[in-house]
């Protein structure tokens, strides 16, 4: 079937086109059209029955003239041609070479739907991941095989914030041969993507690299295969060539739009905003694709950014990421118009696989006790920000205004550092003790009194 | 034998004369499984438990002859299944780390030889009536498994196997039906999931679940064969709080439903739990707990089945004379499959995209939960606790509100309890229990006759609080009277020193009925302490500063459950911290009392 050209294209509308008379089309078959100036285009059976077979292109309908349409069932799935020369090369956002360089050539091809990992295979994650950044590391850390957002919105810099953990993330004290990085862009500015590139060339890693790159300008629906064809790659450099891949995708928020778009075009029910009902089991098909395999070296750990809609966490997009990923790293807007960097608002932040990777034998044992106290005192002093606000500071007890200026050198000193700034788990510990002596002992219960004893700086 | 028409999705349209609904189909060469959820003259309409990808029209399609059943029997616990009772540590030996799709593999382990010891009331020749113990299987040290006549079976026993080694499959027993036909009896039996288990009547639950966890337990209470739900939004903690019931409830089996979440999730549970003790056994916690697993990345179509594949697990413990825990995690996602399919079929949504049939289909799942007495005439019970996922953490959404009029206990899980790092972050103003009087009777009986109404007085100081903190934040504490001062310092202690429990801290982890009671019991000592000494005239300044109160916010993480006695002491101890300052100012307020009196 697939050296047969069909020239009974039916109907066609917003990217999709409707096959007459092609029985026995299998299902998710990737499929080839050469339109009347014999350029191609690709698609992907959607449908199927014996008079019908509904085909999705991925660079559009525009401009098929439906007499002039020929069209080659493939007779398999989308597949990445994989092998070690991968590394360093930067591909379309359907996996073709978009460096200028030849194809790769293997006769390893894999399906980029993947097939799900079987829960009783995964090894959980316990590793730490030290980024540098004491926002991240001391209350919201990283593990290897964890999938952690970032949350941002218009205008933050959530680029810079991800491309300082790519530069900075590391295991303590492990070599950093087998890391690399796979980096998908869907919907992203040439600016970006540029930005990504320069940073990841001044770090030294480019050969380390891979770059997926479906940019804004370019089809919108091809941004439903790119982080599929990514993370095909990133399974292939983890479990087959044993890499700890860190995975970057950017930005979440596009690729949902586009998986809107051909809904609508299928006419699926809407069910919030406009988006399909499966937009959930979608998101988690591609983010589950992270984590460990038991017996396996490799690991995927993912860091997908997502900007939200007018800054909204309830929208669809950030709370149904929110449920599939092990928790995200907001950032906020007011932390950045004060001058923050980075403005990671910490409390509606959270890591869930903190608790198994940090603490003795991991990081430092008193790391559990002195995150939830920073969380504690942080949030009770915000409180104290929020009264001082109505009622003035001069009215405020002499431990509020303690308060007040543990908020202020904590969102200053301990959040905000440079963008070259690699702090060690320990810097950003005796950092944390530091701010925390601030207040007094006695108001101090997440921590015990051995680790008052032995860290707290003010008289106990 | 039948053909494939149509494939759209986990639908396929299929040429099959004769099907029944509900009945299993096999279709195409990979052999996907699936059920027929509709027909049309000759054609048919099944949902697909597996990705149908690479299927074509023209293969062939069969109906199986029964509806999605999962098999009973030993060999259940410690296992991790997928949704459609697939044991996925035999698949992985199987078919590798990833799902391969077709795969099939029994339910139950066909190899294992378990030691069957009959009940000594089966005689040949005596009538055998449906869920009549056949006999026991030791089959984990602290369960032991009793095997049931299949419900619907009724007949004389012609034989039954001595004591001795069998394998599932091999025969144990005859019976003669009514009708004169031979049915052979097995270690196991078939059910659908889809129908409910009979049972002889329902009972009246009276005894509390105990979790451990004293937001639940002391405040909120749920009772053995009751049902629960806990809607939160993402990162309020809701999986880490139903982990924490898996592990500490006082059931005796444990059922785990992941129905649509994390895979990492299942695995946390799976290397946890058979390091965890049983802290009423002492036993491995894997021992009396039983996987299903349906992750986010499975099919959706499965993920819909699992939740009932789940229920009847436990339906089947029950039977045994049993007390089940079903935790599912969530029913948001069960619903949104739901919603997948009724989409795909063109069916008209109603609110949010949900078919019109949400609310009753919700309903009937919880009814299976209950206190029952079996057909046997033994007493079991299947509590059920379901996790909503609410969109945004918007509670008036359709799970959510149908979900609430259904279930009597309602944990309310809130974000800014949460970010601010209030675990476990149950809302103690939104969250009600429909069972507080039934469970005051236990508490009576069990710990203390003062349960019930020291629960209210921390509800009243928490409610109260609640009001006060509104005025501080217009106007600031000082515009409080030295009363509402203290109430709020004393609030501020309940919250801290009993509501807020570390999962994670080895000794706060759990907490028996008895350390429940006496912390509750202390904080509203010292509340009252001070409040007579407030009243009294003392600032409330002054008591505020006492150590005594950040002692007490440390006492649940020093005293373990195992041993009181300190705290007791301690608790003793509280009117001596009181006494410096009573002195003081009870000696300058005594001529006003005499002159009162």
């Amino acid at each position: 079937m697939k050296n047969v050209e069909f020239r009974t294209a039916a109907s066609a509308q917003g990217g999709l086109v409707v096959m007459a008379g092609v029985p026995g089309v299998a299902a998710g078959s990737r499929v080839q059209l050469r339109d009347h100036a014999g350029r191609l285009r690709s698609g992907q059976v959607i449908r199927t029955a014996d008079d019908a077979v509904l085909v999705e292109v991925f660079e559009g309908t525009d401009a098929l003239d439906l007499e002039r349409t020929w069209v080659r069932f493939l007779d398999e799935p989308f597949k990445l041609p994989l092998s070690r020369d991968i590394l360093g090369r930067v591909f379309n956002g359907s996996g073709r070479p978009a460096d200028g360089r030849p194809p790769i050539i293997t006769a390893d091809r894999r399906d980029i739907n993947g097939e799900p990992l079987n829960p009783a295979a995964r090894a959980y994650p316990r590793e730490f991941i030290q980024t540098g950044m004491s926002a991240i590391d001391g209350m919201n850390s990283l593990t290897r095989g964890q999938k952690l957002p970032i949350f941002s919105g218009g205008g933050l810099p959530h680029n810079r914030v991800a491309a300082q953990i790519v530069r900075q993330a590391k295991l303590l004290g492990e070599e950093a041969a087998d890391f690399v990085v796979v980096f998908a862009a869907f919907g992203a500015s040439h600016a970006d993507a540029r930005f990504f590139q320069e940073s990841f060339e001044e770090s030294g890693v480019l050969n380390k690299v891979v770059m997926f790159l479906n940019l804004a300008d370019e089809p919108v629906i091809e941004r439903l295969l790119t982080p599929r064809a990514a993370l095909t790659a990133a399974e292939y450099l983890a479990f087959d060539l044993d890499y700890h891949v860190l995975v970057v995708m950017t930005d979440m928020t596009a690729y949902a739009e586009a998986l809107r778009e051909v809904a609508v075009l299928r006419g699926d029910v809407p069910a919030r905003k406009g988006y399909p009902g499966y937009l959930y089991s979608d998101l988690a098909e591609i983010y589950e694709r992270a984590g460990r395999i038991k017996n396996r070296r490799g690991s995927i750990t993912l860091i997908p950014v997502l900007s939200m809609p007018s800054d909204d966490i309830t929208h669809p997009i950030p709370d149904l990421t929110g449920y599939i990923t092990e928790g995200q790293i907001v950032l906020g807007r007011e932390l950045a118009n004060q001058g923050v960097y980075p403005p990671v608002t910490v409390l509606p932040s959270l890591s869930r696989l903190m608790k198994d990777g940090i603490g003795k034998n991991f990081t430092r044992e008193d790391h559990p006790h002195v995150a939830s106290q920073l969380f504690a005192s942080y949030a009770k002093a915000l409180e104290v920000r929020g009264l001082a606000a109505i009622i003035g500071a001069e009215e405020l007890s002499d431990a509020d205004r303690r308060a007040l200026a543990f908020a202020d050198a904590f969102e200053r000193r301990f959040i905000g550092q440079g963008e070259d700034e690699d702090r060690s788990i320990h810097e950003t510990l005796n950092l944390a003790w530091e701010l925390l002596s601030m207040l007094p002992p006695e108001t101090l219960i997440r921590v015990s009194e051995a680790e008052l004893a032995k860290y707290h700086k003010g008289k106990a | 034998m039948g053909k494939i028409l149509e494939i759209n999705g986990p639908l396929v349209k299929l040429e099959l004369p004769r099907t029944v609904l509900g009945e299993q189909v096999r279709v195409g060469r990979m052999g996907l499984v699936g059920e027929v959820i509709g027909r049309d003259g000759d054609t048919a309409l099944a949902q697909l438990y597996e990705d149908t990808a690479g299927l074509r029209p023209g293969e062939m399609a069969d109906g199986l002859g029964w509806p999605l059943s999962v098999e009973l029997g030993p060999g259940l616990l410690g296992g991790i299944f997928d949704g459609v009772q697939r044991p996925l540590q035999a698949m992985r030996e199987r078919s590798g780390d990833r799902i391969a799709r077709g795969v099939a593999v029994p339910s139950l382990p066909r190899d294992t030889r378990w030691h069957f010891v009959p009940d000594p009331q089966r005689r040949a020749g005596a009538v055998l009536a449906g869920g009549d113990v056949l006999g026991t299987v030791q089959e984990t040290e602290s369960i032991r498994h009793r095997i049931l006549t299949p419900p619907l079976l009724h007949g004389e026993l012609l034989e039954l196997a001595p004591e001795g080694d069998h394998t599932v499959e091999d025969v144990i027993g005859r019976v003669r039906l009514a009708d004169g036909r031979i049915e052979k009896l097995y270690l196991f039996h078939r059910w659908p999931v889809r129908t409910p288990r009979p049972f002889r009547q329902r009972d009246h639950a009276v005894a509390p679940l105990i979790t451990g966890q004293r937001i639940l337990d002391t405040f909120y209470p749920l009772l053995k064969g009751g049902k629960a739900a806990i809607p939160g939004p993402f990162g309020a903690g809701k999986t880490m709080l139903q982990q924490q019931i898996a592990r500490w409830c006082n059931a005796e089996i444990v059922i785990y439903v992941g129905c649509g979440e994390r895979g990492n999730e299942l695995t946390d549970v799976l290397e946890s739990l058979p390091e965890l003790k049983d802290p009423y056994t002492g036993r491995p916690l894997m021992e009396r707990t039983l996987l299903v697993a349906n992750t986010s990345n499975m099919p959706v179509v499965a993920r819909e089945a699992s939740i009932y594949v789940g229920i009847t697990l436990a339906e089947y413990f029950r039977d045994q004379g049993y007390d089940v825990v079903m935790v599912a995690d969530s029913t948001s996602r069960w619903a949104e499959a739901l919603r997948e399919v009724s989409g795909r079929l063109g069916q008209m949504p109603v609110e949010e995209g949900y078919p019109a049939y949400l609310g009753s289909r919700l309903a009937a799942f919880y009814e299976r939960a209950g206190r029952v007495e079996t057909l046997a005439g033994d007493h079991g019970s299947v509590t059920l606790i379901g996790a909503v996922s609410p969109p945004g953490g918007d509670f008036s959404e359709p799970v959510t509100s149908h979900t609430k009029e259904i279930i009597q206990t309602f944990w309310a899980l809130s974000k800014e309890l949460a970010d601010a790092r209030h675990y476990p972050a149950v809302d103690w103003l939104e969250s009600f229990s429909g069972y507080v009087k039934s469970a005051a009777k236990w508490w009576t009986e069990h710990v203390d006759p003062n349960w019930e109404s020291a629960r209210a007085d921390a509800l009243d100081l928490l409610a109260a609080s609640e009001e006060l903190q509104r005025i501080v934040n217009l106007v600031g504490v000082e515009a409080l009277s030295g009363e509402q001062r203290w109430t709020l310092e004393a609030a501020g202690l309940i919250k801290e020193g009993l509501l807020q429990q570390a999962a994670t801290d080895e000794v706060d982890s759990y907490a028996s009925p008895e350390k429940q009671f006496a912390l509750l019991a202390a904080l509203l000592e010292i509340h009252r302490q001070g409040l007579t000494l407030v009243k009294l005239g003392a600032p409330a300044r002054k008591l505020i500063q006492m150590p005594l109160l950040a002692q007490a916010r440390r006492w649940k993480s020093q005293h373990g459950s195992e041993d009181l006695s300190a705290l007791k002491a301690k608790i003793a101890a509280i009117p001596q911290a009181f006494e410096p300052l009573l002195l003081e100012y009870a000696s300058t307020a005594t001529p006003r009392t005499m002159g009162g009196a």
